[in-house]
């Protein structure tokens, strides 16, 4: 069976929309259960520290720019940077690093 | 409500940028397994433009490389995005309950790891402009990524690719930071995550769970014990009310 791209395209998109957008249609309501609402306010900050590390460590060409960049984040957020200040002070950690070491 | 609306748009946007770069980083090398995978450059655009998923259109793009049914494929996805339907539902509380129809079936499409990350930061209910002025500038970086991935390949310098790469991350981490400061219950759950995580990571056994979900199963159960054992209470409603007013009158200075 020969298999055509735009399906194949097609069932990435559809499958992921739909993976998306059901609870965010479905649940139309503010929860009640502490329980749940608990879990649902934890989730967020949980997700993006399992994310964050130890992949962050795998991003760069040097496991230390990483680490530096990874402490240089932490403590900008830490003080009260912004989103955008963060995340380009942890970009030309890196930069300026690998300029040095590698 | 139109300047309010326009106010947050704006908002977006700003916060938007260093997704866009981050974007564009990931999105390249995408681009190039994309090209490996036997896509046109517009095919991968249309991919990028469709799915704005990084794991699932690279688990995608090895798939159709390896010729899958549609049916692997449609199972893969899922469990590629499954994260997506926690975030989604975590996001559904964050939208005022009148919020319409189209604006959820808007912003679902976009629920991305990081368009949900500072969609979820802002203080009290999300108003969808802020995550559509996010979108119109992060979207960009991401499709045009990918088709640039495909045309120029490996030739972008290593260093830049290297330095930009780390930028998510980076977002991430002014996400959940600020919130670890304020209660130390989200300050323990980052310590146990990042611990969790890297013991996932590195044993032998759960090394080999796919990254995906990997991130399922440590939000799922630390998220789940975290609500059992510390049920978010009034103070830390108050605090967020406290926050709401703080935030909005400060971000009302900035930007008139």
């Amino acid at each position: 069976m020969t298999h055509n791209v735009y399906v194949y395209l097609f069932v990435m998109a559809a499958t992921t929309y739909l993976i998306r957008v059901l609870p965010l249609t479905l649940i139309r309501r503010e929860i009640k259960n502490r329980t749940i609402r608990s879990f649902l306010y934890y989730v967020p900050y949980v997700t993006l520290a399992v994310m964050t590390f130890p992949a962050i460590l795998d991003a760069t060409q040097s496991t230390w720019s990483a680490l530096a960049a990874l402490i240089t984040a932490i403590l900008l957020a830490w003080f009260g940077q912004s989103l955008f200040v963060v995340s380009v002070a942890s970009c030309v950690i890196v930069f300026i690093l690998e300029l040095i070491i590698l | 409500m139109k300047s309010e609306n326009h106010t947050w748009f704006l908002q977006g946007m700003r916060d938007g940028i260093p997704i866009a770069l981050g974007y564009f980083a990931v999105s390249l090398t995408l681009g190039i397994t994309a090209k490996k995978a036997g896509l046109t450059a517009l095919q991968s655009l249309l991919a990028s433009l469709t799915n704005h998923a990084s794991a699932g259109e690279f688990i995608g793009f090895t798939l159709i490389a390896a010729g899958a049914s549609y049916l692997e494929l449609c199972i893969m996805e899922a469990v590629a995005n499954a994260r997506y339907l926690l975030m989604s539902c975590s996001l559904s509380q964050k939208l005022s309950p009148d919020t319409s129809l189209l604006h959820r079936l808007i912003i679902g499409f976009f629920v991305t790891d990081e368009i949900f990350g500072v969609s979820i930061s802002v203080p009290g209910k999300l108003n969808p402009f802020y995550t559509y002025g996010v979108i119109s500038v992060a979207s960009p970086g991401w499709v045009i990524g990918t088709y640039l991935g495909v045309i120029l390949g490996n030739l972008l310098p290593l260093r830049a690719v290297s330095a930009l790469g780390v930028g998510l991350y980076g977002m991430f981490i002014a996400v959940f930071i600020p919130q670890a400061r304020k209660s130390r219950i989200v300050a323990g759950l980052v310590v146990i995550s990042f611990c969790a995580s890297l013991i996932f990571s590195k044993v032998p056994v759960f090394a080999q769970i796919s990254s995906g979900i990997r991130i399922i199963i440590l939000t799922l159960v630390i998220s789940l014990t975290a609500a059992v054992l510390f049920p978010i209470d009034e103070e830390t409603e108050k605090g967020k009310k406290e926050t709401t007013a703080e935030d909005t009158a400060h971000g009302k200075e900035v930007l008139s």
